[in-house]
């Protein structure tokens, strides 16, 4: 079997005094679908931006591909092939839809102007934003906005997508559409990571899913085996 | 193209006036009002394509001026040496400050710029080469051939300036550079993790922006035939770079023109005809009326107008 994509090893984080995370070891394996779940706090969003190079790590080791990317700034793990949404939209607002998607075109892929043109528009058609493309990011509602997301992502071409709570806030029927695009996604071979409050979306989404609580993995397994595990209810409804 | 004609309209229409029997007192105005035009476009290169707010532009374009006093009186270099001087220092200037600064958002960049403007006065009130606080008195040389005042000849170079910085502004808002201010100036996170390598092109937008403010300051001793620190490092100078592209719009190169023409010409007129304390009130208001009335300034009234007109 190949090397997995994402290796990380004992990935430690401070802040002052706090813990963030301590000794976070996690394959990620190409074209997987992970979750990876715990209560607020837990330290989620700090391994994602370690990982995303949004943060740098304090000890440990972060492999993409077989090569070490903990030194590196964001823009060019992005550009090795990490794509990342956020949790609260950070679009560019002042930009069009299809200009959002001409950024990472521009600065990843380096296509020329029509070719990225082209590229943005097949994606956006493929979330169902396409109707959108020449709209002002600032008039899109939340659900669009978690698309475009998705869509700017995409442009940079990832070969694993971090998706930070796309679906936190949404209402249901919206959550399946966003799941959808992920599933579709994952079919073309991209690796995912999803974080995600919304248990039902984890769970059927995911292959595999890792609990962190506390800045510790406390358990990894199946999406039916992390349900019924104690330590997972424990860290989730408190003693 | 038409971008280009113009420009060259520009140059051939600066140079007959220039020639024309026009009264000197046009010349002594319009030079300001052109180096308004290249402080304002150098400002909106970082302030308004990235948004990050300089407000030290006075020391950039003081240490312009002081680098060409400098050059002078050491060397008696020309005029074209002082402001290719003037656009160095004010490059490295800019890099030196981007370096320690450009990790600051918002607000503290801002501060940062202003203590800067006053570390580069207190060094000049203290060196005594340049003058010190009492200044220095410089002779003009010879004015170059085809004109007959120095500063008609001068008029000339700050117009052919004028069009290099907002070609320069130009074609950095087009270009993929462009698109990445504007990708840092919504979201710098969001920028960075699409790929745009945001420290090094805010650097690049504060270098070429420093560069442009230096160049302007060098021919400015010559102008006055004078130089002293308090006027060259005023804060003044970045109120007005700052101003001036508010007013006009930030989002394209054409807004910082439109905002110096308008507030530099008003600026001189008040000047003779109230009194030259003044001046500084009206960018205060006229900027204060744009930021609440009109945010994205004349261009930006400009395109709700052409909207609604087209609907």
């Amino acid at each position: 079997m190949d090397a997995p994509l994402l290796q990380i090893k004992q990935v430690s984080k401070h802040f002052g005094g706090f813990t963030a995370l301590s000794g976070v070891s996690l394959d990620i394996a190409r074209g997987e679908r992970f979750g990876l779940i715990g209560p607020n706090g837990s330290g989620k969003t700090t391994l994602i931006n370690c990982i995303s190079g949004s943060l740098r790590n304090d000890a440990g080791s972060i492999r993409f591909e077989n090569s070490e990317i903990s030194g590196l700034a964001a823009y060019q793990r992005t550009r090795r092939g990490i794509a990342r949404s956020f949790q609260i939209p950070r679009p560019f607002h002042t930009m069009s839809v299809l200009e959002n998607l001409l950024v990472p075109s521009a600065y990843v892929v380096h296509l020329r102007e029509a070719e990225a043109e082209a590229k943005a528009m097949e994606i956006l058609s493929s979330i169902g934003l396409a109707g959108k493309a020449g709209v002002l990011a600032s008039q899109l509602s939340q659900v669009e906005l978690r698309k475009l997301e998705l869509a700017r992502a995409m442009a940079a071409r990832p070969r694993l997508l971090i998706s930070d709570e796309a679906m936190a806030g949404l209402a249901g029927a919206e959550v399946d559409e966003v799941l959808e695009i992920l599933f579709d996604l994952n079919e073309k071979g991209i690796a995912i990571i999803m974080i995600e409050h919304i248990m039902q979306a984890v769970m059927r989404f995911s292959q595999r899913v890792v609990c962190l609580d506390a800045g510790r993995i406390i358990c990894e397994g199946t999406p039916t085996e992390i349900v019924g595990n104690p330590e997972v209810q424990k860290a989730y409804l408190g003693a | 193209m038409k971008y280009w004609i113009g420009a060259a309209l520009v140059v051939i229409a600066a140079f007959a006036a220039a020639l024309s029997g026009m009264n000197e007192y046009f010349f002594y105005a319009a030079y300001i009002v052109l180096t308004f035009v290249v402080l304002s476009t150098a400002w909106n290169i970082l302030g308004g394509y990235a948004g990050y707010v300089n407000f030290g532009t006075g020391a950039f374009f003081g240490l312009g001026s002081y680098s060409a006093v400098v050059l002078f009186k050491a060397l008696e270099a020309p005029l074209f040496v002082q402001i290719l001087a003037g656009a160095a220092i004010g490059a490295a200037l800019g890099f030196g400050v981007g370096i320690m600064t450009l990790r600051l958002r918002g607000i503290f960049f801002a501060i940062a710029t202003v203590a800067i403007l006053f570390i580069m006065e207190t060094f000049m009130v203290n060196w005594r080469y340049v003058g010190g606080a009492t200044g220095l008195q410089l002779l003009r040389p010879e004015v170059m051939a085809p004109f007959d005042s120095y500063t008609r000849m001068l008029f000339v170079v700050m117009a052919l300036l004028a069009v290099v910085a907002v070609s320069i502004a130009r074609y950095i808002q087009v270009s993929w550079i462009g698109r990445g201010l504007r990708a840092i100036r919504d979201s710098e996170e969001a920028a960075e993790c699409s790929g745009v390598p945001t420290l090094k092109l805010k650097l690049f937008a504060c270098v070429v922006s420093g560069a442009l403010m230096g160049a302007a300051g060098a021919p400015m001793p010559m102008y006055l035939s004078f130089i002293e620190p308090a006027s060259s490092f005023s804060l003044n100078w970045g109120v007005s770079a700052l101003a001036m592209p508010m007013i006009g719009g930030t989002g394209h190169w054409i807004g910082p023109v439109i905002g110096a023409l308008l507030l530099g010409s008003i600026q001189q007129i008040v000047t003779v005809t109230i009194s030259n304390e003044i001046n500084v009130l009206v960018v205060g208001v006229l900027l204060v009326l744009f930021v609440v009335l009109a945010p994205d300034g004349i261009v930006g009234l400009f395109r709700k107008w052409t909207r609604r007109s087209s609907r």
